[in-house]
């Protein structure tokens, strides 16, 4: 236990975590050149694309020291989103230390500080690394003075390194074996181990990332989960190198994987705790809770043809996605399809890349709503997520709506511009302090509603990428709520319509107009789109019909010219549905929502 | 329940039954052959031409070369059409060449549509009386306009006059089947400045017109001009006003639309080639840059005289490239070049699925489509969106 080093690098956005990851596991004679792929870590496509980590995923690095002692280095990769902040904290409870990442030319940023305060929340040993020395635009002095005042770590100790071109890579696996502690723990106590992670595979079910605490677990035992008492037998233990590498067992300190028949993902919770059946803990680890997903949407197949195979898709997906949830539903205007319920709006755009790509769908999703709550009459309590279920009106007694409390940290003189956000958004009883000079921490109670679809790309556009943002929810909170009807050429399309603050109903209204004006395509009639509450019309924009084609000449005999651009047309109608005679492309049902960044 | 090979049957047979007693026997095919020369090239064009006659001579030997690479594989033709570029620019031995080489490869039905295309510059009575014993029966003349502001503003080499001239010594060499290429719908031209050169074309009652809307091709000098923000089109709303007026006035006349640019004096004088290409029936192209289509595949020369030339010299076919068509591109083919002509697509076709759908009800309703005998016909309104009316009307 005295040579294994559990950590996790933690960065702003692009600061370099990946291509460090990717040169640690090089540095430690994983892989050869030739099998050397940029962000081995990041596997799935859609995170390469985006250059961000969705699924964490674990690695062993082989380690001999300077003074040639051998230890084993678990890299736990971690998620870099705020949708993903809970997988983000139990990745980090089964550390003992992070490696903090620097861009040696952009400095401290604002995730820079924020996860700093998840490092320090966990009690780890923080090492700062400087990251792309090479650039020409890179000043040291600047980025260690940054470390030293903003971040109150000591900037003699911080590493210099350009993972980009394997300067330093040794360093820092060095500081590593050096300075973060062994892991403690007590090998013949009961069992406790945390899961922090998990993925299907389709050979063996599940496999479960943990960290073990105390005692130990080896095939054959039958583990017991802590949050609901399920047993399973289990059939393999081991660690991660790039594959699996089964072991003997695993025993307190260490970080591995157990493979126990546990069929789904969705059998077992991150951040719940790992124990014997036969010999069982007193407690469990602390900081587990159940997530929730807090974002709602509807995925209907574009073609009702494709719904059983949607079906399939989307049972399969659930597979390896335990924060997904999703039942039957259906609407009017798009047929038979799911409401899937998401922990935010990065989650959501994942699952509808995923569902194209890899499960080759044709989908369209509905405008994301939050979970509400009614009281009526005669004092029932409905809870709706899904603005086609809005209560009759003149039955509400009382609406109620989810209330979080955001955290939002940026540097002082984006203050003004913050605030003014906040208070748009409806956010009341702000506090502010400041934990360190010239950066500011605000809190605000916020309508859920008000931040899940762009209030982070709003906020980072406001702040010019230094603000950083983060919530809880608190409560529900009551509300004046009405449900904002879209009409298409007078129909009511269902799959549109939003439930919203009355005060804010117009300007939703008038904001949905104007997209679904962008999105939708010239017909040849005119169409009217129009928001309406309850039978008022709030607001509309009108699509002008088109009536003329430049109709090339087709002669000469080269039609293939001719039938690509037929093809390509015909390409673009597979993404859009049908709704009464208007064509709706497949984005505009999401992207309503959406502000322009002005 | 019918079984669907059952119902896919009867369709086909529908299908099979209605082709048949449209053409009555077997389509015969077409032969173009591509003339790339031109005295100098017009600001619009983006067919393969160059300006330049130096290599017609070898231009000529590779076009007999590339005759031998097909004389087994097309046996008979009812048409022939000689395009460019500038056939004209060619000189009476040339011309001869070219049609004894034709004559002794390949065989031509009795009364063969035999078009040649010409420009008004550079006429000679002489050669068109050649080109008449040759056995040309057809001149597809390119006027454009008889403005000469206009015909500037296109490039064009020659003047109103010269057009008028060429068309009064057609007529004199006794052709009686002749078409005129109009343009419409530039900058430079009014309503007004349209009418007039219709109504003066009018007067020689040419047999068929080409009314072609101007079209920015990107490659082309006036492409360029647009990109760059000098010349712009005339927009939506004076095109339509154009392509109405065009097509009202001469139906007036007696001239049948027949497909969205082409109007015949009676069904005679449609040009039997070109429905060739509306209608998937086989066509060999020779010459650079030119098109063929036999069974289902389709195949295109090399965009370069030069190149052309040096491959049949090696003996090699001058092909650039070729595709199989699926049934799916075959159907949308149909449907695309179906619904540009006024005989529009049987309700049979693609597979039956468009007699079914919601979308044609649609594009009845919107008054751009009929249904009359079985088959989907294009309005005048529907013609002016058909680029749009394939895909609208595919169901999925």
């Amino acid at each position: 236990m005295q040579q294994i080093r559990n950590f996790s690098i933690i960065a702003h956005i692009d600061h370099g975590k990946s291509t460090l990851a990717d040169r640690l596991i090089q540095h430690a004679g994983m892989v050869n050149e030739r099998q050397f792929r940029d962000q081995i870590l990041d596997n799935m496509e859609i995170e390469r694309e985006r250059g961000i980590t969705i699924k964490s995923q674990t690695v062993v690095l082989p380690y001999t020291s300077r003074s040639g002692e051998e230890f084993e280095l678990n890299l736990i990769d971690t998620p870099g989103h705020a949708d993903f902040s809970y997988e983000v904290s139990r990745a980090l409870a089964s550390c003992e230390g992070v490696l903090l990442l620097v861009d040696a030319s952009q400095g401290v940023q604002a995730q820079t500080i924020a996860n700093l305060y998840a490092a320090m929340e966990h009690d780890l040993t923080i090492i700062a690394v400087i990251n792309k020395i090479d650039l020409p635009s890179a000043d040291i002095d600047r980025v260690k003075e940054q470390i030293e005042h903003d971040l109150g770590l000591d900037s003699d100790q911080a590493i210099l390194c350009s993972a980009k071109e394997g300067i330093g890579i040794e360093d820092v696996l060095e500081a590593v074996a050096d300075r973060i502690p062994a892991p403690s723990g007590d090998a013949g106590k009961p069992l406790a181990a945390l899961i922090f992670d998990a993925y299907y595979d389709v050979f063996r079910g599940t496999v479960v990332s943990c960290r073990v605490f105390d005692g130990t677990v080896k095939p054959g035992d039958t583990i017991r989960l802590m949050s609901n008492g399920a047993t399973h037998k289990v059939e393999e233990v081991g660690v991660f190198h790039l594959n699996r590498a089964p072991q003997g067992e695993l025993s307190a300190g260490s970080v591995g994987y157990l493979i126990a028949g546990i069929k789904t993902v969705s059998d077992i919770k991150i951040g719940d705790t790992i124990t014997l059946d036969s010999n069982p803990v007193s407690s469990a680890l602390p900081g587990f809770k159940n997530i929730k997903p807090v974002v709602f949407s509807s995925v209907y197949p574009i073609s009702s043809d494709d719904y059983p195979s949607l079906s399939d898709s989307l049972e399969k997906y659930k597979l390896n996605d335990a924060a997904l949830a999703y039942q039957k539903d259906s609407s009017a205007a798009l047929g038979q399809g799911f409401r899937c319920g998401f922990l935010g709006l990065l989650h959501l755009e994942i699952v509808q890349e995923r569902l194209e790509r890899e499960f080759d769908q044709s989908i369209i999703m509905t405008v994301p709503s939050v979970q509400y709550r009614f009281t009526l009459l005669d004092e029932t309590t409905v809870t709706v997520e899904n603005p086609q279920y809005y209560p009759d009106p003149a039955l509400i007694k009382t609406s109620f709506e989810p209330f979080i409390k955001a955290m939002i940290i940026l540097p002082e003189r984006y203050m003004g511009a913050v605030m003014k956000l906040c208070l748009e958004r409806r956010g009341s009883s702000p506090k502010i302090s400041y934990p360190t000079p010239a950066r500011v921490e605000i809190t605000f109670d916020m309508p859920l509603a008000e931040v899940v679809f762009d209030f982070y790309d709003r906020l980072k556009t406001v702040t010019q990428g230094y603000g950083s943002f983060d919530y809880e929810l608190i409560d529900y909170r009551e509300s004046d709520l009405v449900k904002l009807d879209i009409l298409v050429n007078s129909e009511r399309v269902d799959a549109l319509s939003l439930i919203v603050h009355r005060d804010r109903a117009r300007e939703w209204g008038v904001q949905v107009c104007e997209r679904l004006k962008e999105e939708i395509p010239r017909h040849n009639f005119k169409i009217a789109i129009q928001g309406a509450i309850g039978g008022k019309i709030i607001s509309r924009s009108t699509i002008s019909p088109f009536r003329k084609d430049v109709t090339a000449k087709c002669y000469g005999g080269d039609i293939t010219r001719k039938r690509k651009l037929l093809e390509k047309q015909k390409k673009g109608k597979k993404r859009m549905k049908m709704v009464g005679s208007v064509m709706i492309p497949q984005s505009a049902f999401v992207s309503v929502l959406k502000g322009r960044d002005e | 329940m019918k079984s669907e090979v059952k119902i896919r049957q009867e369709m086909s047979e529908k299908k099979l039954k209605t082709n048949n007693s449209k053409l009555e026997t077997a389509p015969v095919p077409g032969l173009y052959v591509h003339v790339p020369f031109c005295r100098s090239k017009c600001l619009y064009c983006d067919f393969y031409s160059v300006a330049s006659s130096a290599a017609i001579p070898a231009w000529l030997n590779a076009v007999q070369r590339e005759m031998l690479l097909y004389r087994e594989k097309f046996h008979e033709f009812d048409s022939l059409y000689i395009g460019g570029g500038t056939p004209t620019l060619l000189d009476e031995r040339q011309l001869a060449t070219m049609m004894e080489q034709l004559f002794r490869n390949f065989t031509f039905c009795p009364e063969s549509e035999m078009t040649m295309e010409a420009n008004p510059d550079g006429l000679s009575r002489q050669k068109f009386k050649t080109a008449r014993e040759l056995g040309v029966n057809r001149i597809s003349l390119g006027v454009q306009s008889l403005d000469d502001g206009e015909l500037k503003y296109l490039g064009r080499s020659h003047s109103s006059e010269q057009a008028l001239k060429a068309l009064e010594m057609l007529r004199s060499l006794g052709f009686a089947n002749i078409s005129v290429d109009l343009m419409y719908g530039f900058e430079r031209q009014s309503l007004q400045g349209w009418k007039k050169t219709i109504d003066r074309v009018l007067e020689f009652r040419p047999e068929h017109l080409s009314c072609y809307q101007m079209t920015f091709e990107p490659d082309t000098p006036l492409g360029k001009m647009k990109a760059a923000g000098k010349v712009r089109p005339i927009g939506e709303k004076l095109e339509t006003a154009f392509f109405i007026w065009t097509s009202r006035c001469l139906e007036k006349q007696g001239y049948h639309q027949y497909e969205i640019s082409n109007f015949a004096r009676g069904r005679e004088f449609m040009c039997r080639h070109n429905r060739k290409y509306w209608g998937h029936i086989p066509y060999l192209g020779l010459g650079p840059s030119a098109h063929s289509f036999q069974a289902g595949s389709r195949w295109w020369n090399v965009k370069s005289v030069k190149r052309y030339c040096q491959l049949l010299e090696e003996g090699k076919a001058p092909v650039e490239a070729s595709e199989v068509l699926s049934e799916e591109q075959l159907d949308l083919e149909s449907l695309g070049l179906g619904l540009r002509t006024s005989d529009g697509v049987s309700l049979y076709a693609s597979g039956g699925r468009l007699g079914s759908g919601h979308s044609l009800d649609e594009a009845r309703k919107s008054g751009l489509v009929k249904v009359i005998d079985g088959r989907i016909l294009p309005t005048r309104k529907g013609f002016l969106v058909a680029d749009s009316l394939p895909v609208m009307l595919s169901e999925q």
